[in-house]
């Protein structure tokens, strides 16, 4: 049987897994959403764009309801707080979320000259999602601190969040797209890639600055030579894909995944370094996951729940994506 | 309003939650919140869950008998759907935060119970519906029929699922059961009599049935309005013979149901009952109250008209039985006229439902064709269940107050001690936005309708060559 020490670390890796998926998968939905140009004659880009997610988004935004609903489950304290502290941010999120995933429906259904409406409410409830998301981050890593230059941090990390997700999205479109949209997309991903280049750098900076524990777990020898090299892989891949890149489409489009995949590894770097910082305090400074966590009972409960059902989500997952491989189509009706 | 937004300070942290700070006009404001966001949410579920199993019904029909009638049924039905769904998900999104943002003693009590409840719900319920909706939604084309077919009942299944979860809990909060007290915290002792709690059953039978009744309605409704518009094809006959016929399996099922649902709670939440039945003082043989105002003041039902002995016969099959006042529950029993007067629209609503249902089927049975006046009194019912469903839901829950999770925790005790500025400010966002999509949704359902109408019959070209059926026909393809 597993023990008290074990269930909250065990849940804890679930958590980080269901946020890290989120990140990368809803990111790209939102980033999406952010770069879908507005003017009135753009109709059939927006189209292809929101039908190069369409079938998705629903399945992405549920791995947000893992991360909460894990967070809940298991660590029901640092749930309470963090809230707390994240209200004003978590009620903008959700409005966001709500505007995004209601005009995605809306707009093709209502009347058609609402169409041009839902498609603003769909690109201001992505931007609204991907700031606040950004916000909370930076509200997390200034331990909650109002003082104006934590919000300026926070501000900061809104802006690094959505150039994250451009990025992540404007990949995705390489991947669904073809022609002139699929070049604007490689144009998108390098501009993207380059401010969130900047900003993920801003924030490893300041994190090392205003937290000394961060710093110091850091900078401990011999860990240093093992940890630094996350900062080093992915610089690497930063500069790996701009030079890609700048070299997309290729003949027969070739290689049109492979700026996702790295974008990717990025996601996955940077969150590693996130939770190499905080780990295993939940609640910087306040709490562990061990003070957090929720009854062994109820946790070894659903532990047994998810083992089976997570890999059964990730197959059929998987085969949701294999039936809409290839590129997105315009909405054609003949 | 602004000047309570900002959070500062770690400090307040020790104070989260307790009763003693908590604020009132942060409760107050705390509690339309909730009720809001949680009214809003309900209408979507109440429609998809039984909607998906109508779709599914429609597709089997068209596997087995090849009648194209039956797939132009499902694809219009299946845009509805779609947009319902969505609804759904969002506000349910926003139901799952609800919990950490203003009711942080809910969790820290019973988080034990209720967390892997609710995970249980997202691990086998969320996940099956939302990417399987893709496949239903888009995938035609892209996959075999039966897989088509497979898809459509694998996403009913999940809304079922997730209501079985959510009620789970819910009922739990109403009769807790298999757990123990340590430390002023829940803990688990048996989750099967966690589960299957004393009102488990009753109320996950009752809310389904709701959802098959609000379905039904919605679906009667909105073909009778394409019919009166002069839609003259077969599909919007066929959805509305189809909804005629279960909701008058439905209706008369759901009153039995109801009854069996108000015997137990008249086992396990006695004060809920009195309230329904506006029984001040303890009384023999209690009358069955059709209209009374029940007054708080004085303890008393002014202008009460009622069948005597009606509810004791009813509540204790003895018409002498007795049923226990309000006041034997030193003051913990619900505010009264609220839970009274829901109680009655929820079984007004019922015996409507039953009257036109069974009429629809007595057309029927003559072969005999609508009359106008009979088509536009089911335009007129078309969101009737949600009437039923949302009256029926604040019986439930503002009986169960002052409780949170009954003999355990109350609301009072589970808010949040933000500045009440920050629940206003989310709280007029919320209201706002609600209100727009409200209108927008039954804006568009219209809209859908009227388009449909002029729609051909069959079209002479695939009207989704991707697979995607979720957008309506442009401008072009009707006639
Ligand atoms: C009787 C049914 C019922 C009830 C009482 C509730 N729900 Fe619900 N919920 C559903 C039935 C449902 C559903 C039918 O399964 C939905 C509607 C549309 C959908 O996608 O699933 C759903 C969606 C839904 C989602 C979105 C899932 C996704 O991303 O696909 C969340 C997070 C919640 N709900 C959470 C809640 C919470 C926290 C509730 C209570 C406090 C709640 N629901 C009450
Ligand atoms: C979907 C159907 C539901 C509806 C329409 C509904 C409606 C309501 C209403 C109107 C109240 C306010 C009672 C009052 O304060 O007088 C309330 C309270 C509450 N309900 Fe429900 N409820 C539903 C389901 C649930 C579920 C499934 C849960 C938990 C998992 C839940 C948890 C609560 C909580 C925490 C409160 C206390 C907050 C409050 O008093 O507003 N409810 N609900
Ligand atoms: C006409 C006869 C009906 C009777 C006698 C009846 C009885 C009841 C009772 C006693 C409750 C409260 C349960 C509790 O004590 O917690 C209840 C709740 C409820 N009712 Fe009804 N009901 C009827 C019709 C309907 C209809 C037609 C609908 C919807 C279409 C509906 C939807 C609901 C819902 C959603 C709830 C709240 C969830 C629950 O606790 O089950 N009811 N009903």
């Amino acid at each position: 049987m597993i023990d008290a020490y074990w269930l909250p670390v065990i849940f804890a890796g679930l958590m980080a897994l269901s946020i890290l998926v989120y990140a990368m998968l809803d990111g790209y939905d939102l980033g999406v959403g952010i770069l879908m140009p507005l003017h009135k004659d753009e109709e059939p880009t927006r189209d292809i764009m929101i039908a190069s997610i369409g079938p998705f988004w629903d399945a992405n935004e549920t791995w947000l309801v893992l991360a909460v609903g894990l967070l809940l489950i298991a660590f029901p304290s640092a749930y309470n707080q963090l809230f707390y502290y994240l209200y004003i941010p978590t009620i903008v999120m959700l409005i966001g979320l709500v505007l995004r995933g209601v005009a995605f429906d809306f707009r093709a259904k209502a009347a058609v000259s609402y169409k041009l409406i839902w498609d603003y409410c769909f690109r201001a409830g992505s931007l609204l999602t991907s700031l606040a998301q950004g916000y909370m981050l930076g509200m997390y890593v200034m331990g909650f601190n109002t003082d104006p230059s934590s919000i300026m941090f926070c501000l900061l990390s809104a802006l690094g969040v959505t150039a994250a997700y451009c990025y992540i999205g404007a990949a995705w479109l390489i991947i669904k797209t073809e022609d002139q949209l699929q070049h604007r997309a490689v144009r998108w991903a390098i501009l993207c890639g380059r401010v969130t280049f900047i900003g993920v750098v801003a924030v490893c900076i300041v994190n090392l600055w205003v937290n000394p524990e961060v710093y110091s777990r850091w900078f401990t020898f011999p860990l240093v030579m093992f940890v630094l090299l996350l900062p080093a892989l992915c610089m690497t891949a930063f500069f790996a894909n701009d030079f890609l890149l700048k070299k997309l489409p290729l003949t027969n489009d070739r290689l049109n995944w492979l700026p996702f995949v790295i974008t990717a590894v990025i996601f996955m770097g940077c969150f590693c370094g996130l939770a190499f910082s905080f780990y295993p305090e939940i609640f910087p400074g306040k709490l562990t996951i061990w003070q957090a966590a929720s009854a062994p009972e109820s946790l070894r409960f659903i532990l047994v729940g998810a083992l089976i059902v997570i890999p059964v989500i990730l197959a059929y997952t998987f085969f949701a994506y294999k039936v809409f491989h290839g590129k997105a189509t315009a909405l054609r009706y003949h | 309003m602004l000047e309570g937004l900002v959070v500062s300070g770690v400090d307040t942290l020790a104070t989260l939650g307790t009763s003693t700070t908590a604020h009132s006009d942060t409760l107050f404001l705390s509690r339309i919140q909730f009720a809001l966001n949680i009214s809003f949410h309900i209408l979507f579920p109440t429609i998809t869950i039984a909607l998906c199993w109508i779709l599914f019904y429609f597709k089997l029909r068209f596997n087995l008998s090849n009648n194209p009638i039956w797939m132009r049924a499902y694809r219009f039905w299946v845009k509805v759907f779609a947009l319902s769904f969505a609804l759904g998900v969002v506000s349910g999104v926003t139901m799952s935060f609800q919990f950490g943002t203003n009711w942080p003693g809910y969790m820290a009590t019973v988080g034990n119970i209720a967390g892997p409840l609710l995970g249980y719900e997202v691990l086998t319920a969320f996940f099956l519906e939302a990417t399987f909706l893709g496949i239903m939604l888009f995938g035609v084309n892209r996959v075999s029929n039966r897989l088509h077919t497979f898809a459509t009942a694998v996403v009913a299944i999940g809304t079922t699922l997730s209501a079985f979860w959510i009620l789970a809990l819910n009922s739990w909060m109403h009769t807790p059961a298999g757990f123990e007290m340590r430390d002023g915290v829940a803990h688990a002792t048996s989750w099967w009599d966690i589960i299957f709690n004393p009102s488990f059953m009753h109320r996950l039978t009752h809310v389904l049935i709701a959802s098959g009744l609000t379905s039904s309605f919605l679906v009667a409704g909105l073909s009778a309005y394409r019919i009166l518009k002069g839609d003259t094809k077969r599909a919007p006959k066929l959805a509305l013979h189809t909804a005629i016929v279960l909701a008058g399996i439905l209706a008369p099922l759901q009153i039995f149901v109801g009854d069996l649902h108000g015997l137990n709670s008249f086992e396990n939440q006695p004060a809920k009952i009195s309230a329904i039945e506006g029984v001040w003082h303890t009384e023999q043989g209690a009358p069955l109250l059709l209209f009374a105002l029940p007054n708080e003041q004085t303890q008393r039902n002014d202008w009460a008209v009622g069948i005597p002995k009606l509810a004791s016969l009813i509540l204790t099959h003895d018409a002498q039985g007795e049923i226990k006042g309000l006041d034997t529950f030193d003051g913990n029993h619900p505010p009264v006229a609220p839970v009274f007067w829901s109680f009655r629209i929820m079984v007004a609503t019922g015996m409507l439902m039953l009257a036109s249902a069974w009429l629809g089927c007595f057309y029927l049975a003559r072969k005999k064709p609508f009359p106008r006046l009979y088509l536009k009194a089911m335009v007129g019912l078309t969101f009737s269940g949600w009437v039923a469903t949302l009256a029926g839901w604040y019986v439930t829950e503002i009986g169960r107050q002052p409780w949170l999770v009954t003999g355990i925790l109350k609301t009072q005790d589970a808010v949040t001690n933000l500045p009440a500025g920050n629940v206003q400010f989310s709280l007029t966002v919320y209201a706002v936005t609600y209100a727009v999509l409200l209108l927008a949704y039954i804006h568009t359902l219209k809209v859908m309708a009227n388009k449909a109408v002029n729609v051909e019959e069959f079209e002479t070209h695939n009207p989704s060559a991707d697979g995607n059926l979720t957008n309506l026909p442009t401008e072009g393809e009707q006639k």
